[in-house]
């Protein structure tokens, strides 16, 4: 049994949503500067030089990337053999998320569904919590845009569509998504589960370093190719024309019912923002 | 070649622009996004006056972080314009020249701002920290309570848009696309 203070929990909510809001990684850096080097649109490379610029900037001025500085969404991995001290877990996840926005100045985008009523400190986050093996806990950190979240989709397609049918369901939300979703994009998909598990492993998936390709050689291959398709759609950047329509497809996949086959697609901005760290 | 442009934008200089062209805007521009469209489109079905007068106006789909202590305002990229397509035809109806968003627009925005005489700017989504240095000014002039939803006055200089619709039936979301698109 390890014991691990809730207060710990907060200051790694806080500083991981303070860190993922300005500091782009180094994987979507490297990959919007190799889209530069290969689009042959000019509007499409004029755009890939604001946002590299505009990244750039951020992390400089410790300003956030983008004005939609998103729902907070976190995955906590929490290890069996920890034990939590000092108060309630979920609120301390609560104080670390709304003490981030407040300091950061970033922005309260979180409001009730239907009376659309803002809480104005951009609670409550979003949490996924899994029990592993073990006494740590892993935190990722993960703000979400709504441009590109609205331009999410579930497929239940039927067994008879089969491996085609998935490729050609990713394709087809990638190109009804046009220029909506901020492209260049990097396009989640949850293969299998149940309608809500494969939305949640599209959304997983976006938590990989982008554009490492899945550990599965199956699934690597098919992201690969379906890369390559998407970039064919000459959506570009911004929607404005150009070879660059996704950064990365990253693909996860888990056991389904005799019945079904629901293809989930998490879109996310060039904006892939999310920070890890481990307790 | 980059053309520099003023807002509000004169007749003469509004018919020039076509869609592909860049431009710099400078001048006065106000942020609108979904809850204030919905005000504004609800005060005009109640017939009352807009919070400012949309006639030859700019509107900038926009809310903005708050500003850090010493900056004018945060950063302050575009959102999806096609949220906003419910509301801008009765807009242009009512004089609104032009829109600055990200994404592209429904036909039926497309169709006002070519009955209208008016333009569809698309600034860049995600530059949100290098849009923030192009804004010398803010005052948020209504719908205070909406917070970064509440239509404010922004005194832009250099602002980098490509014109993406025009009024004479360019619309660089179909060309810019049908271009690239390989089979």
């Amino acid at each position: 049994m390890r014991e691990i203070s809730t207060q710990l929990v907060e200051e790694t909510v806080c500083s991981l949503f303070l860190s993922a809001c300005c500091e782009i990684g180094s994987d979507v850096l490297g990959l919007l500067n190799a889209a530069l080097d290969r689009e042959e649109s000019p509007f499409g490379r004029e755009v890939l030089r604001q946002l590299i610029e505009n990244d750039e900037l951020a992390a400089r001025r410790r300003m956030p990337i983008c004005q939609d500085t998103g729902m907070a969404v976190i995955f906590m991995e929490v290890g069996q053999d920890v034990h939590f001290t000092g108060g309630d877990i979920n609120e301390a996840i609560e104080t670390g998320v709304r003490r981030a926005y407040r300091e950061g100045c970033f922005r309260a985008s979180v409001l009730t569904p239907l009376g659309r009523v803002n809480t104005k400190d951009n609670t409550p986050a979003i949490v996924h919590t899994r029990i592993v093996p073990g006494d740590r806990v892993t935190l990722t950190a993960a703000p979400k845009g709504f441009g590109s979240e609205n331009m999410s989709r579930l497929f239940m397609l039927t067994p008879s569509q089969g491996v085609q049918g998935v490729k050609d369901a990713v394709v087809e939300a990638v190109r009804l998504a046009g220029g909506n979703p901020c492209p260049p994009v990097v396009v989640g998909v949850g293969i299998g589960g149940t309608a809500e598990y494969a939305m949640l492993m599209a959304k997983h998936s976006l938590t990989r370093e982008c554009g490492e390709p899945s550990p599965d050689p199956e699934l690597a291959a098919m992201e690969r190719e379906l890369l390559e398709r998407i970039n064919c759609l000459g959506i570009g950047p911004q929607g404005l024309g150009g070879r660059t329509t996704a950064l990365a497809v990253h693909i996860e996949q888990m056991h389904t019912h005799i019945a079904g086959l629901p293809v989930a697609v998490n879109m996310q901005c060039h904006a892939a923002r999310h920070k890890t760290a481990v307790i | 070649m980059v053309k520099q442009i003023h807002a509000p934008l004169q007749p003469e200089e509004l018919a020039s622009l076509r869609a592909g062209d860049s431009v710099l805007l400078s001048g006065t521009i106000y942020t609108g996004r979904d809850a204030a469209h919905k005000r504004m489109c609800a005060l005009i079905a109640d017939g009352q006056a807009l919070p400012f007068d949309v006639r030859g106006q700019v509107i900038y789909y926009a809310g903005p972080c708050p500003a850090k202590t010493g900056d004018v305002i945060g950063s302050c990229g575009p959102t999806t314009s096609s949220r906003m397509d419910a509301y801008s035809p009765l807009l242009c109806g009512l004089g609104l020249i032009g829109m600055i968003g990200k994404g592209p627009r429904g036909p039926q925005v497309v169709e006002a701002i070519q009955r209208n005489g008016g333009v569809y700017f698309a600034a860049t989504g995600g530059a949100g920290a290098l849009i923030a240095g192009c804004v010398k000014a803010v005052n948020v002039i209504a719908f205070d309570d909406l917070g970064t939803e509440a239509i404010r006055e922004l005194k832009v200089e250099n602002l980098p848009l490509i014109v993406a619709v025009d009024a004479h039936g360019g619309n660089l979301y179909e060309q810019g696309p049908a271009q690239y698109r390989r089979e």
